[in-house]
């Protein structure tokens, strides 16, 4: 019996050392959780290739509050993304907006995809026409032993 | 001919992604543009740092030409721009005003008293929150804003004699012209 019970007890010991750890800053954890999901849509300017939802610098922590107090106010979600952008630009954004200025960022990829797939079935059908005269020859196969 | 062109088109391209790498190289991802320029300059109402009892509100500061440094004593950076900013306070091309961002009064007090103080006055934004209207994320920064109480300038980082010359003066010249 005590053979099960010492690892549950440690289990269990395990994760309320882990709650204990991880209380949110608010009591609503439905709130939370939107802040959550707003912030890590955002980057943090500081530490750029971090969002604000994983940041530990100061700016972000103040940011997560700022989201938190709107979203307590009842502000929505697009009021916040304003909100951010206003002051810091479409840089916040991780999912940059579709404008005249980003259609190559956005479009990009697959325009070249495109293109490097339409060179290559116009190389091949050119290859495919032409004599065999017109190739290498394969090299000898190795001798039979 | 035809033979040639094999050869030189991989040239190109390669040498087009240089050129693009090369450009690339040179840009600073720290400097991201602000949405602020030729906008209204946000609003504040913030005591001064030395007379707590005294606000002072971005209404306060319109008809005239100034600059906004945001700065803070535990800012290494500052320590760098600070002989910078004395000297082009000294010239009283403009006022300085000073946004001591996310500091504590009696330290941000000491250290102008340590490095000198080359503001008219600086604005006490303890828990940033006017820093993070003006979009402020890596301290020191600056700003003009013009008559209208529109933002004109913001530069990031310390301000360097160069930067004064090349982008202020001008638009200090301009603004006032």
């Amino acid at each position: 019996m005590a053979k099960f019970l010492l690892p549950l007890l440690l289990a269990l010991a395990a994760s309320l050392a882990y709650a204990g750890e991880a209380a949110p800053a608010t009591a609503d954890p439905v709130l939370e959780a939107r802040m959550a999901r707003i912030t890590a849509e955002l980057r943090c300017l500081v530490c750029q290739n971090q969002t604000i939802a994983d940041s530990q610098s100061g700016l972000a922590t103040d940011l997560r509050q700022q989201v938190r107090e709107m979203l307590q106010r009842g502000d929505s979600e697009q009021q916040i993304i304003e909100f951010m952008t206003a002051r810091y630009g479409d840089f916040v954004l991780y999912r940059p907006p579709v404008r005249s200025s980003t259609l190559l960022l956005w479009f990009g990829p697959a325009l070249l995809l495109v293109a490097s797939i339409t060179t290559l079935v116009l190389v091949l059908r050119r290859r495919s026409k032409l004599a065999d005269d017109q190739f290498e020859p394969d090299p000898e196969p190795p001798e039979a032993r | 001919m035809k033979k040639y062109l094999r050869y030189l088109i991989p040239l190109v391209i390669f040498l087009a992604l240089v050129g693009f790498l090369a450009a690339g190289l040179k840009l600073d991802p720290k400097e991201v543009p602000s949405p602020l320029i030729g906008k209204p300059a946000p609003g504040f109402a913030l005591t001064r740092l030395d007379q707590p009892t005294l606000t002072i509100r971005r209404e306060d500061l319109l008809g005239q030409v100034w600059m906004l440094n945001v700065w803070a004593s535990w800012c290494t950076a500052c320590r760098e721009e600070h002989p910078v900013l004395l000297d082009f306070a000294k010239r009283r091309l403009v006022p300085v005003y000073g946004l001591n961002y996310k500091d504590q009064r009696s330290a941000g007090l000491r250290w102008l008293a340590n490095y000198g103080d080359p503001y008219e006055t600086s604005l006490f934004d303890p828990d940033g929150r006017v820093g993070i209207d003006w979009g402020v994320y890596g301290v020191p920064e600056t700003f003009v804003i013009d008559r209208a109480g529109v933002v004109r300038y913001k530069h990031i980082g310390a301000l360097t004699p160069e930067v004064i010359r090349e982008r202020i003066e001008p638009l200090l010249r301009q603004l006032h012209g």
